[in-house]
């Protein structure tokens, strides 16, 4: 009914087929890797070898929620101060909070290596202090560290803007209603800060359950993720069957933890992103 | 004005998504006449304006420019410009660039471009601003560019899409006076829609009426408000008393359990009809020489006259008086033959009660926060009370030491 | 006091951000080998890195030929795509084309990177290829994890502008696609070109996709990182990164002192930028 011009039609058509090919394909290109063998016929053999796996799945999930949990409770009271200061001084340390990731976060694990190794610079320091060296590198303390150093700037940035949007008249409603300190912050900035809660938690989540290059550079090749042994499966054995079983598992998997921290969020949000 | 029609709207019918917008319109529009269409949000006045443009093409019905059939025929080919609502200024131009816009499409050679464009703005009074950025100008002034760049390719027709909506009072009717004018001096033809009926009768040679995407009436401003055609126009276009009335016989008619004298005639007798008296053709005289009577439930103050909403046997008139009366006086109403207006029964009768509420939506909430106004105060001064005592009994102890 | 215990959190929390990248810069100074041993002050890990023996300067040329290519191609693209996703009437439709748009925010990296993989090899061995990955699978899958944040960035300055503008074009004698052209395009060009600078870093930035769809031909500079494990890492990639930080802080310097007299807008964001953002389609 409308008058469509021409390029209104196939303006899209790029981008449509672009997405059905490598988007959406590739989906499925996983799921069929994953049910075949490497001779092409249909097996759940791939499937039922993760039970192999159980363990690193374990461990991926607690070092993930811990690293997760850490970051939250850093990054909240950090976007506070944050949201509190004047409006220069927050442009400021958003903009700090930024440039380490606008680095390659390889580069500043590596850093975190020479900082943390048995011959590195802590215990140098400690060593002049004559105290014996201590093993930081290979422990999952270093790895859920190098998670929460990769990844809080997720956490703390939705938070922030979502606290830094909060109306100011609506606090001035609560005290004048007679809340103040803790309870202003209970009942109020907590509930209205929780849509970038929800999205920080997601954005930090995912990349860490799903990390290998930190798991190998601070675990010392000592500690296993899920993906590690995505890498190893497809880089080293070149088992691109097991390889997609456990991407499939791993999809599956944030899926339905995203799914199950939607549900204890509340029903409010429409989607995992807000 | 002349009596050729420039536009002509032939059974236009119009649907989105199985909703129907406009039913079976027909509207004929000519050449140099101010034309307004005149209805609340979703009376279909702007999907009409959209189908002249040319944004929209309607799914049954013809549209004609003079004798030629536009359906079918692109926006950009129509001989028509249209002011949008918010303007639609292009904000990557100034104000020279924009008012060409138009020109430059149409390859017009440069030196014309710069002399038209400038005699333009000094017509819309905009001398000086060429060079500016449209983002920099006030809402007057942006109004003022998107006249500009519309005029300046001489349509023959000019569409208004509630172009001054977003103005400020006082702007607002300083900008219908000139576009009045411009209207006037230039001959072209307007079409202006707005939901504000105050505008429509200023501005317009002919207001068109619209309402669930049809037309309810059509005429001059003063026909409109003198000789609406049934109760939805009486109820929108200013205020009005509408009451179920029967036409005993030709210049009779009773209503509110008296008989008056009317000016209408051409109705059966005994047939039941609606009677609309506007509130300022009401007279409050003393209650033995009124027509009717009743009693004064509300008096508000409102500078040129007091508003007052007089209870006659449960129905609430309002009357437009700069008489004084008291809440609760009795007093009686006198109406002239000539204020009361017989229109036939229409789909929208008994749609339109009285003047106990403004709006539908305070009607149904009313009942409701009356009584838990009353129980509300009631415990306030209850509490009051309570507080006085106990603060006042150690005065008093003191008092007596 | 509450503010003091504030800004000392504040404080610390900055120092453990910015500490290795505090490492970093000394060590590249460094005159020794390693890279935890501090020797004395050099600039010759500087000099080497600015010789033609260096073996970072064909990672770097890489990666910055990748990082432009991807990033245009993308923004032609997704630009495309967001105006026609701006136009799209059926909701169904249009809510399936933001619901596959996010699958790439959305899935951790090595997902992505797999399935891409996966599908080149398998289209690899359809055709009998004896190495399925190369220079332009690489390219594939760096602007299709592009593609996405370009969307993002120009739809919120289409449902910006006036939805009349492209009407008010053609009302005054433009066709339609000269209306898309001389109007629509300039009014989202900030949205264009942020989408376009933010592919480009993603682009600069990506290792975890990189490193399953590239081919042994081409290697791009976080991929030369991440195998120098296996050598002793030399304090030249610290010089070479510290060249960069400084970059980085000028461009963000430069964008802030200039963003600072535009009005704060609401930027548009996913995962990889990290900034809050509200969906469109509910």
């Amino acid at each position: 009914m409308k008058n469509r011009s021409f390029l209104q039609r196939i303006i899209g058509a790029p981008y449509v087929l672009w997405a059905a090919i490598f988007i959406v394909v590739p989906l499925l290109i996983v799921a069929y890797y994953a049910f075949t063998d490497p001779a092409g016929g249909f097996t759940v053999d791939n499937i039922k070898n993760l039970g192999d796996y159980g363990a690193i799945f374990r461990d991926s999930i607690l070092y993930s929620v811990a690293a997760t949990l850490i970051a939250l409770v850093l990054a909240y009271p950090f976007a506070y101060v944050m949201s509190r200061k004047r409006e220069k001084t927050q442009q400021i340390m958003m903009v700090l909070v930024m440039l380490p990731m606008w680095m390659s976060l390889l580069i500043l694990t590596y850093s975190w290596m020479n900082i943390l190794e048995r011959n590195g610079i802590v215990n140098a320091f400690l060593g002049k202090l004559g105290l014996e060296p201590m093993t930081l590198i290979g422990t999952p303390a270093a790895v859920i560290f190098g998670m929460v150093y990769n990844y809080i700037p997720y956490m703390i940035l939705p938070i922030y803007s979502v606290m830094s949007k909060i109306d100011p008249s609506v606090l001035e409603a609560a005290e004048d209603l007679g809340s103040g300190g803790a309870s202003k912050l209970y009942r109020v900035i907590l509930p209205l800060s929780m849509p970038g809660v929800v999205s920080g938690v997601t954005m930090v989540f995912v990349p860490s359950v799903s990390t290998f290059y930190i798991s190998q550079k601070l675990g010392d090749g000592k500690i296993l993720l899920v993906g590690d042994v995505i890498e190893r499966q497809i880089q080293a054995q070149n088992n691109y069957n097991a390889g997609a079983a456990l991407s499939l598992v791993l999809m599956v998997l944030i899926i339905l933890s995203l799914a199950l921290m939607k549900l204890f969020a509340g029903e409010g949000d429409d989607n995992l992103y807000v | 004005m002349t009596e050729k029609n420039i536009i002509e709207l032939k059974n236009i019918t119009v649907r989105f998504d199985g909703d129907t917008v406009l039913d079976n319109l027909n509207l004929s529009i000519r050449d140099g006449e101010f034309v307004t269409l005149l209805g609340s949000s979703g009376c279909g006045k702007t999907t009409t304006l959209r189908i002249i443009a040319g944004f929209l093409e309607p799914n049954e019905g013809e549209v004609f420019f003079g004798e030629k059939n536009m359906n079918g025929v692109p926006a950009h080919k129509r001989e028509v410009n249209t002011i949008f609502q918010r303007y639609a200024l292009f904000p990557h131009y100034n104000v020279f660039d924009n008012v060409a816009y138009g020109l430059k499409v149409r390859h017009v050679p440069k030196d014309e471009i710069r002399e038209r464009v400038t005699e333009m703005l000094r017509l819309v009074n905009l001398e000086g601003f060429a060079k500016r950025s449209v983002a920099k100008l006030s809402g007057g002034q942006q109004q003022r560019v998107a006249i500009a760049r519309a005029l300046v390719l001489k349509p023959k027709v000019l569409l208004l899409d509630e172009p001054l909506s977003a103005l400020d009072a006082k702007l607002r009717k300083d900008m219908q006076v000139e576009l009045r004018n411009i209207q006037q001096a230039t001959g072209i033809t307007f079409i202006f829609v707005t939901h504000d009926q105050e505008e429509a009768l200023s501005m317009s040679d002919t207001v068109v009426v619209m309402n669930e995407g049809r037309v309810q009436q059509i005429g001059s401003p003063e026909d409109i408000y003198n000789e609406p055609k049934n109760a939805f126009v009486a109820d929108f276009i200013g205020e009005s008393n509408i009451l179920d009335g029967v036409m005993k016989a030709d210049y009779t008619a009773s209503f509110s359990g008296h008989t008056f004298k009317c000016v209408d005639k051409g109705f059966l007798p005994g047939e039941a009809v609606d009677i609309v008296v506007r509130p300022e053709d009401v007279d409050i005289v003393k209650p033995e020489d009124g027509m009717l009577r009743g009693i004064v439930t509300t008096v508000t103050f409102l500078g040129v006259h007091y508003e007052i909403i007089v209870d006659i046997g449960g129905f609430k008139w309002m009357i437009q008086t700069t008489d004084y009366a008291g809440v609760g006086d009795t007093v009686g109403l006198s109406i002239d033959p000539d204020a009361i207006h017989v229109m036939k029964k229409s789909k929208y009768s008994g749609l339109y009660g009285d003047y106990s509420t403004f709006s539908d939506e305070m009607e149904e909430m009313n009942q409701m926060s009356e009584e838990l106004a009353e129980e509300f105060a009631e415990e306030i001064a209850e509490e009051r009370a309570e507080e006085e005592g106990a603060g006042s009994a150690p005065d008093s102890e003191s008092g007596k030491e | 006091m509450k503010k003091a215990i504030g800004n000392i959190f504040v404080g610390l929390m900055y120092f453990v951000l910015y500490l290795p990248l505090l490492i970093m810069l000394v060590f590249s100074f460094n005159s020794g080998r390693s890279t935890s041993v501090f020797k004395g002050f050099s600039f010759k890990w500087y000099a080497e890195l600015f010789t033609n023996s260096s073996d970072a300067v064909l990672p770097v040329r890489n990666t910055l030929f990748l990082a432009v290519l991807s990033a245009v191609i993308a923004t032609v693209i997704g630009t495309a795509a967001a105006v026609y996703i701006y136009y799209v009437k059926n909701k169904a439709w249009k809510n399936t084309l933001n619901t596959v748009t996010n699958i790439p925010m959305m899935n951790p990296d090595i997902v992505t990177g797999v399935s891409l993989m996966l599908l080149f090899v398998f289209v690899g061995r359809l055709v009998g290829a004896v190495n399925s990955l190369n220079f332009f699978t690489l390219l594939i899958a760096h602007i299709t994890f592009n593609i996405p944040y370009v969307i993002l960035n120009v739809l919120p300055k289409l449902n910006q502008t006036d939805p009349h503008l492209a009407e008010a074009a053609q009302d005054l004698g433009s066709t339609p696609t000269e209306a898309f052209f001389r109007v629509v395009l300039p009014a989202i060009m900030p949205g264009v070109t942020s989408g376009l600078m933010m592919a480009f870093t993603l682009s600069l930035d990506d290792f975890v996709i990189s490193y399953y769809t590239t081919g042994t031909d081409f290697q791009t500079l976080p991929l030369y990182v991440f195998n120098m494990v296996k050598k002793p890492v030399k304090p030249s990639i610290y010089a070479l990164y510290s060249i960069i930080f400084l970059l980085v802080l000028a461009v963000l310097l430069f964008t802030n002192i200039s963003g600072m007299k535009e009005k704060k807008e609401n930027k548009p964001t996913g995962r990889r930028t990290g900034i809050h953002r509200k969906q469109e389609n509910h």
